[in-house]
């Protein structure tokens, strides 16, 4: 569990370390709260010879809420539970913080690492999905926006050139209706399946719902038919079960140690039903 | 009289037998304090590191090593070639079978040791290991024990072909180790078959791993001036592995010193010796430096002894009221690439025949294959004595199991079968002679304390619930009466390697009345300092807080067979005891000396000898203490020492009754603890609070083993669960609240009356966690599913049952 030899850096501005990228290629890694890059590297399963600890940027922390709300990239998850603008204005960003790993790994693990890194495990990408959020990219020819629902192209592929660093991750105030259902082994695990919802009602019935799934394909899933279904309803039985039936026809979960794809299908619905219930509640 | 107040205050001053008295370890521990084999730096220290194979069957075709010892600060690197000249290629195991030290021409399990690299640091190590090109030719993989015995399986230990005679008996198969039986066979079946009831049923216990917070590891140190080796290391036996290793080094033994400092852990992980400790004493040896070698988690879980991997074939029967008629089991048990179980050696399948359980079964018969595998070897006791928590898996299952068969509520079905207080010592139909027991009335009080009537009837209307659809969730009600068979053991048919398993304890009082006790076990968290302590300021007077325990060098501590199966109390505990008695002996002659009477004339209370008939003429043992240097008193020497080397008469049977209560979504496989209640019976209670937290944390490793914890291999060999993310170690979070109790039957041959406890919570938790869980769906059909219990197996087996529509 020792990492090979690697240069460790710390610039102390974005064009700093973009300058280091430039220098190293993909020779260079860089690294934020390092929950997921660092185990990688002790496994030597990653071996970058320079690593950019972003650690030193003061731009790239900072929380804005407005009817935009902007978090910088090193914001981590235990500053995102600490805020109370954020509790007030994205609440389900809340709950999905609070389900992440444990205290330990929230004091250091950040937003954008979670969201850079294209871990389909990770909790974060499906709800920046489904917040249809924008993701800030700095790279030598000036910063750059793209949709999260863009974003995540394969495994740890993502629309992120190799000389870009995520700097911020921005979204427009959500509606009230939220929830985050997440089914995991136990604590520190990645979902066996969850959920993100959004609904926003008017008169009894769902004028705009949101639906994104975590850990249920090799890229987190935006399923715009799973949202679709709900739009319209008052969310009863039918319409659920329509919603699960077109989320379960956009995962592609595979077999691992916490089950088999059919277990996790399953499992998929009903953790989709209970976020629904749970958002529809808060409608 | 204000006597009595007095003696309750000195009795209190103490901190004796049955005082909840704090750990003292813990001011250390709590604080990072702790001494443990990694904290261990000595001067020039090399360090060393293993090239492992990726493959689970392969042959070793060569070994470059070149570009490793090209790289700066790689002082060595040692393959099988380099130790055979030593005849250290391959060593013994416990179990009578030898094992490679490092790939001798092929590679038999994952994770198996391949080359050794000794460098200046531990990160140059690292590196160097990646340099090592080993060229691997692979051969067929055999992971299934089944498969492994077919005619055409493949060769795993080709250096057996050919041997038909093993260490326990008759080979009949190139991949099978021994058979070993008990029991009577013909007078069992013909029981069984004559039985007006039959149940059946093959009982998996899944292969796990004890995975203590400390890796195994150790520090090699030889002084080439005075030709003394010492070795620190993370063993649960020092002074078995000083024997052993100068049995192996040729190093006279008295030129061997091994001490184990702190144990972060061991539940019989660190009984066995491992690759590490010959290849880091070899490396001293041939580089004179200090070598420290300690494994990562992830070798930890892929190359040491794992636990169970237990496949039992058990036939129950009963009259039609109930009355068990006879127990047949047989089991198929999986040991990996080379046997290297840690049991008694005369007992291959270690106390299995406890498998009659807590149960007055007029006639059983046991009997275990064991059988090469291209896995890990081990097969030690985790958290139990030597696989006692398979025997009681396996009766506690096959209870249920009958109880379904009978249509009979399982708790009264076990009352009905229970051995009757007035049965002990009862000799069981597999030949041991239980000491002693009351399992009526603690199983009486457990179902009490749950309600256990209003359970069922709770659990009667979920099901009409569940069946109405008004929920989505069962109620499961595991219920567990273990008898565990702990602290061996007597000398006459327990040994390892040879070594009776004693124990010891050596006392010396100071001359101001405090003392140091000296032991041959080694604790690894069980809070030996604190409880043996209470033993001897019970037995001596002096009061706890002045006497140090130490344990765990060889030069320094008699000898013993070290902490496992929970040995300490019932072994060591007693020679504490005696030793004590001892003292008091020599004490109390010193006193009738002081105190110018006959010894008749003395009588013992609680700190002091005091005159019978003249309560106010006495002398205290820190009186009596300070005498015994400083006046010559005819016919007694000087000082005040004892020591004790205890033969256990017979082992302890402690026992324990459990209930857990489960919910369970059958939608997504996921369960709730509401309630865990923990009846434990260990004879007399030294410690009832080191008590609580031995159940605590026993109950949390069941909980684990029973809900999720497993080595899992695929058919490639490839070890699935190799780190925490995948292999299930509770948190608070995961851990429910656990509710203890107790009822006390002391131990009639014990000194002091203790039986072990610190393994009980695992022997009866697997049991009651797992019987949770067939029991939410017995109404629905089931019979059996195996361990682990994780989400998904769950969910499986709700779905074969028809539960998700």
């Amino acid at each position: 569990m020792i990492p090979a030899t690697f240069e460790y850096h710390r610039p102390d501005s974005v064009p700093g370390a973009i300058s280091l990228l430039q220098q190293h290629g993909d020779d260079a890694r860089v690294v934020a709260g390092g929950h997921s890059l660092i185990p990688m590297m002790k496994l030597r399963m990653a071996a970058p010879g320079h690593l950019i600890d972003l650690q030193g940027i003061a731009d790239l922390r900072g929380v804005e809420v407005g009817d935009t709300i902007r978090i910088g990239a090193l914001t981590t998850q235990s500053e995102i539970l600490a805020h109370a603008g954020l509790a007030e204005a994205a609440p389900i960003l809340i709950e999905a913080a609070r389900q992440i790993a444990d205290p330990q790994v929230r004091n250091l693990g950040t937003l954008g690492g979670n969201v850079a890194n294209g871990d389909p495990g990770n909790d974060m990408p499906a709800l920046m999905m489904c917040l249809d959020a924008s993701f800030a990219l700095a790279g030598p020819d000036g910063t750059r926006e793209v949709a999260a629902r863009e974003f995540y192209e394969a495994p740890y592929v993502t629309a992120r050139e190799e000389e870009e660093i995520l700097t911020a991750v921005s979204f427009a105030r959500p509606p009230r209706g939220h929830a985050y259902e997440k089914q995991k082994r136990k604590i520190g695990d990645y979902a066996t399946a969850a959920a993100a919802v959004l609904i926003a009602a008017d008169g009894g019935r769902v004028t705009s719902a949101s639906v994104a799934m975590t850990n249920l394909a090799d890229v987190p899933v935006f399923s715009a038919a799973a949202g679709a279904a709900l739009v319209g309803t008052d969310c009863g039985p039918d319409a659920v079960r329509t919603a699960v039936a077109a989320m379960q026809g956009d995962i592609d979960p595979v077999e691992d140690n916490r089950g088999p794809v059919e277990f996790k299908r399953h499992v998929a619905g009903v953790i989709l039903a209970r976020a629904i219930a749970r958002a529809w509640s808060r409608a | 009289m204000k006597d009595l107040p007095d003696s309750e205050e000195r009795r209190a001053n103490l901190k004796g037998l049955g005082c909840a008295r704090k750990r003292v370890e813990d001011a250390r521990f709590t604080q990072g304090k702790g001494n443990y084999v990694d904290d261990i730096k000595l001067p020039g220290m090399l360090f060393g590191d293993f090239v492992r194979s990726p493959y689970a069957h392969a042959r070793v075709k060569s070994i470059d090593a070149a570009a490793a010892l090209a790289l700066p600060g790689v002082v060595a690197v040692l393959t099988a070639k380099d130790l055979e000249p030593l005849g250290l290629h391959w060593m013994p195991t416990l179990a009578g079978d030898k094992q490679m030290v490092l790939a001798d021409g092929k590679v038999l399990f994952q994770g198996q040791e391949v080359a050794f690299v000794v460098a200046t640091d531990r990160y140059i190590a690292a590196d160097a290991v990646e340099l090592v090109e080993v060229d691997y030719e692979d051969l067929p993989v055999v992971v299934d024990p089944f498969k492994a015995q077919e005619p055409d399986a493949p060769v795993l230990r080709e250096d057996l072909e050919g041997v038909t005679e093993g260490a326990h008996g008759p080979r009949r198969h190139h991949n099978h180790i021994f058979t070993w039986e008990q029991g009577d066979a013909a007078g069992t079946t013909a029981a069984i078959d004559a039985s007006e009831v039959i149940a059946e049923e093959t009982i998996y216990y899944h292969r796990t791993h004890p995975c203590p917070l400390e890796t195994c590891g150790c520090v090699a140190s030889m002084d080439k001036i005075n030709g003394k080796l010492t070795v620190y290391g993370t063993f649960q036996a020092p002074h078995v592995v000083r024997t052993v290793a100068s049995l192996l080094s040729g190093i006279d033994e008295h030129n061997i010193r091994v001490v184990s400092p702190d144990i972060g852990g061991g539940f019989g992980n660190k009984v066995g010796v491992y690759p590490g400790y010959v290849c880091s004493i070899v490396a001293t040896i041939v580089t004179g430096k200090p070598v420290k070698w300690v494994e990562d988690r992830m070798e930890n879980m892929m190359a040491t002894a794992f636990a169970r991997d237990y496949w039992m074939k058990g036939r129950i029967g009963a009259t039609k009221d109930g009355r068990i008629t006879g127990l047949h089991a047989h089991v198929t048990a999986d040991h990996g690439a080379f046997d290297a179980c840690a049991d008694p050696t005369k007992f291959p399948a270690g106390f299995f025949h406890i498998c009659t359980g807590s149960y007055d079964i007029p006639v059983a018969y046991c009997a275990v294959d064991g059988i090469y595998t291209n896995k890990a070897p081990g097969g030690v006791a985790y958290r139990c004595s030597f696989r006692v928590t398979e025997a009681a898996y396996f009766i506690e299952r096959m209870i249920e199991i009958l109880a379904i068969k009978l249509g009979m509520d399982a708790a009264e079905l076990r009352r009905i079968n229970f051995i009757r207080a007035d049965q002990f010592p009862y000799t069981s139909a597999l030949g041991w002679e239980y000491d002693s027991g009351d399992y009526h009335t603690a199983w009486d009080k457990a179902l009490k304390a749950v309600d256990y009537a209003g359970l069922r009837r709770e659990q009667a209307a979920r099901v009409e619930a569940f069946k109405r659809g008004e929920t989505r969730r069962l109620l499961g009600i595991g219920l567990t009466h273990f008898t565990e068979i702990v602290g061996a053991g007597p000398v006459k048919n327990c040994d390892i390697l040879g070594m009776g398993m004693f124990d010891s304890c050596e006392i010396r009082i100071h001359p101001t009345g405090s003392a140091i006790a000296r032991l041959g076990t080694i604790s690894q968290g069980q809070g030996h300092a604190t409880t043996f302590a209470q033993i001897l300021a019970s037995e001596t007077g002096i009061p706890a807080d002045k006497i140090t325990i130490e344990e765990g060098d060889t030069d320094t501590a008699p000898y013993g067979l070290g902490t496992y199966g929970s040995r300490s109390t019932p072994v060591a505990g007693a020679a504490t005891a005696m030793a004590g008695r001892k003292i008091r002996a020599k004490a109390q002659m010193i006193a009738a000396y002081l105190l110018e009477v006959h010894d008749n004339d003395l009588e013992w209370d609680i700190d002091r000898f005091v005159v019978k008939g003249a309560p106010e003429r006495f002398k205290t043992m820190a009186e009596i203490a300070y005498a015994a240097y400083n006046q010559a008193i005819p016919g007694v020497e000087p000082g005040l020492e004892a020591v004790s080397y205890y033969d256990p008469p017979n082992m302890t049977y402690p026992f324990g009754a459990y209930v857990c209560v489960m919910e369970i979504d059958v939608d997504t496989g996921e369960h709730e603890i509401r309630q865990f209640y923990a009846l434990d019976d260990c004879g007399t209670r030294i410690n009832p609070m080191i008590i609580e937290g031995q159940v605590h944390g026993g109950l949390t490793e069941a909980l684990a083993i029973a809900m999720g914890q497993e080595i899992a291999y695929d058919d490639m060999g490839n070890v699935r669960t190799g780190t925490l993310m995948d292999f299930f170690l509770p948190t608070a979070w995961e851990t429910p609240n656990y509710q203890t109790d107790w009822t006390e039957t002391p131990s009639p041959h014990h000194p002091i009356g203790a039986k072990g406890v610190g393994e009980s919570p695992n022997v009866g938790g697997v049991p009651a966690f797992s019987n949770a869980v067939h029991d939410a769906f017995r109404a629905f059909g089931l019979t059996q599913t195996h361990m682990p219990h994780d989400h998904w197996r769950i969910w499986r087996t709700a779905r074969d049952l028809g539960l998700h529509g």
